[in-house]
């Protein structure tokens, strides 16, 4: 099951350029939630301080409160144990090139040390059902390399990969901007299911997904978030001016 | 919308040029390929030149002998190098044994660990200064370091000079391969809550080991052929040795022998020595290419 997550004061710096500046919201368990705003407004950095990945490049720094149920992930945890239970999936799909489409999608547990054969073959085949792709790859499992399938499909492949290790939180940055119009709903299909095991913070370019998908949105503008709401709240009657001309396409 | 040109200045060229027009660039085309091959042949020529010239010089002298006997007393005809190719290989196993680990793993911490520290820098410029140290100098420091202190020339002392020599060239390579791996694959390991140096071992030093092993091999290949480091510490052996404590013969070292020795007959075993090593090297390379190619899944291929 999902879990809450709230964000108290929450700053962020690359090198000295403050990319988030106060952040403050409740992301509500077992909802989509999705982040718009225009290019290099920190909504991509503020999904990535949610995992602690945004600490990963060295001149990158965060500071505030970031509370998944009642752990404080900055105080309480390892940037390690936080991201086995807050899963990622990027703007471009990112197989690892050398594994095959079954140690792809079990390489969480395995890297981790996990080795009952047993229950990995039952997760894969659990995570590529759930990421509705088992169909196409299972008779490849093994033959096939994650890099040879198509960009919609190693989509799709790295959601099973997050979804494997049974995480509590899924963060979706940009998951279908370089993919075709057919493989973008079947992501989309995908998010509206996984939301009811999951917490989805799903960060997009596209408005129309985000009114598809998500209850709640949150709107970004130049590190700031201008406002948070029902996702039709956002879309029909804004309550900020910025929202209202970033929606109906005056900027951005 | 307008649908003016964006700069209205430029000139087009029309597009259907004159036949001079065309020919004139296909000359120009064709003339450029041409320098290329060239080139090419320039550098291919010497290689072929000197590999059909040992053929020639060394095939005669090859015989099962060439493979099963010592070194022939002087005056007796015959003999071969037997101790010689086992003696190489004793070195090589020890030099890859010793090297290529220590060369992966400071490569690996330039590439993972090292960017922008001081130690890594350090690190980075000692293995280019050693990769420039002339290989007769490495002799002598193993000479002086292990030969002195054991008051003996040995295998050991061979394989510690050509594992020195290995690891500037592993850790470079090592380290330009993991930079290729592309970001996203090592965070895509590291949002699976896999620990940074599980990442660095099994998601980047494997999707870059292609490139490792070739650089791996080339390293192998350019000490097995060294002779001056082996000159003061294995020394050569005119007979069979298999203990790592005392002077083993060497290829390199048998070829110098004969190489410099009045008798004709010695001459021809030199270049058949130098046939025989030549043959090793290519096929202890294509051997590891292939097995290592083994066991990974490669992309876009069913």
């Amino acid at each position: 099951m999902g879990v809450g997550i709230l964000v108290e004061h929450l700053n962020a710096w690359y090198g000295t350029t403050h990319t988030l500046q106060d952040i403050n919201l409740h992301i509500p368990a077992n909802h989509a939630t999705a982040l718009i705003g225009p290019s290099g407004c920190g909504k991509s950095t503020f999904v990535r301080c949610l995992n602690r990945m945004h600490e990963t490049n060295p001149i990158a720094r965060a500071e505030g409160t970031v509370k998944m149920g009642d752990v404080d992930i900055y105080k309480d945890a390892s940037p390690v144990e936080i991201r086995r239970r807050v899963g990622m999936v990027f703007q471009r799909p990112n197989p690892f090139p050398t594994m095959s489409i079954y140690d792809n999608v079990i390489s969480g547990l395995k890297l981790n040390g996990f080795r009952n054969r047993r229950v990995l073959d039952e997760t894969v085949e659990r995570s590529l059902k759930s990421a509705a792709l088992w169909d196409e790859v299972k008779d490849d499992l093994k033959k096939k390399s994650g890099a040879s399938l198509s960009g919609g499909q190693q989509q799709r492949m790295c959601i099973a990969r997050a979804i494997a290790v049974d995480p509590e939180v899924l963060l979706m940055d940009e998951p279908a901007s370089a993919l075709d119009p057919v493989s973008t709903s079947k992501i989309e299909d995908l998010i509206f299911q996984l939301k009811s095991q999951y917490t989805i913070v799903i960060v997009t370019h596209n408005m129309q997904q985000a009114a598809r998908v998500a209850e709640n949105t949150g709107f970004f503008l130049n590190g700031k978030m201008v406002e948070f709401d029902s996702t039709h709240k956002i879309f029909t009657n804004p309550s900020d001016k910025r929202t209202e001309d970033y929606i109906t396409g005056r900027f951005g | 919308m307008s649908t003016q040109p964006i700069q209205a200045s430029i000139t087009r060229r029309p597009l259907r040029v004159s036949a001079t027009n065309r020919m004139l660039r296909t000359g120009i085309n064709r003339f450029v390929t041409g320098l290329a091959v060239l080139a090419t042949l320039l550098v291919l020529a010497p290689l072929f030149a000197i590999l059909l010239y040992l053929i020639y010089k060394g095939a005669s002298s090859l015989n099962l002998a060439f493979f099963t006997h010592n070194p022939a007393p002087v005056g007796e005809p015959g003999g071969g190098m037997a101790n010689s190719i086992v003696g190489s290989g004793i070195i090589l196993a020890l030099a890859s044994f010793m090297g290529v680990p220590v060369g992966i793993c400071a490569g690996l911490y330039l590439a993972e660990f090292g960017r922008g520290k001081l130690l890594g820098d350090a690190v980075r410029f000692t293995a280019d200064v050693l990769n420039g140290v002339p290989s007769i100098v490495m002799g002598i420091s193993v000479y002086s370091l292990i030969v002195m202190r054991e008051r003996h020339f040995s295998a050991f002392a061979g394989g510690v000079a050509l594992a020195i020599m290995m690891v500037p060239t592993i850790t470079r390579t090592t380290e330009e391969m993991l930079l290729q791996v592309p970001m996203s694959v090592r965070e895509a390991a590291l949002g699976l809550g896999v620990s940074k140096w599980r990442t660095a071992l099994s998601v980047s030093l494997r999707t870059a080991s292609p490139g490792i092993i070739t650089g791996c091999m080339l390293a192998f290949a350019r000490v097995a052929g060294e002779t001056a480091p082996l000159l003061f510490t294995a020394f050569g052996n005119q007979f069979w040795s298999f203990a790592l404590t005392q002077p083993i013969a060497a290829l390199p070292l048998q070829i110098f022998v004969y190489a410099i020795s009045p008798y004709d007959e010695w001459h021809r075993l030199a270049w058949a020595g130098a046939l025989v090593l030549i043959g090793l090297i290519m096929a202890s390379v294509t051997l590891v290419r292939i097995f290592a190619g083994r066991g990974t899944v490669r992309g876009g291929r069913s």
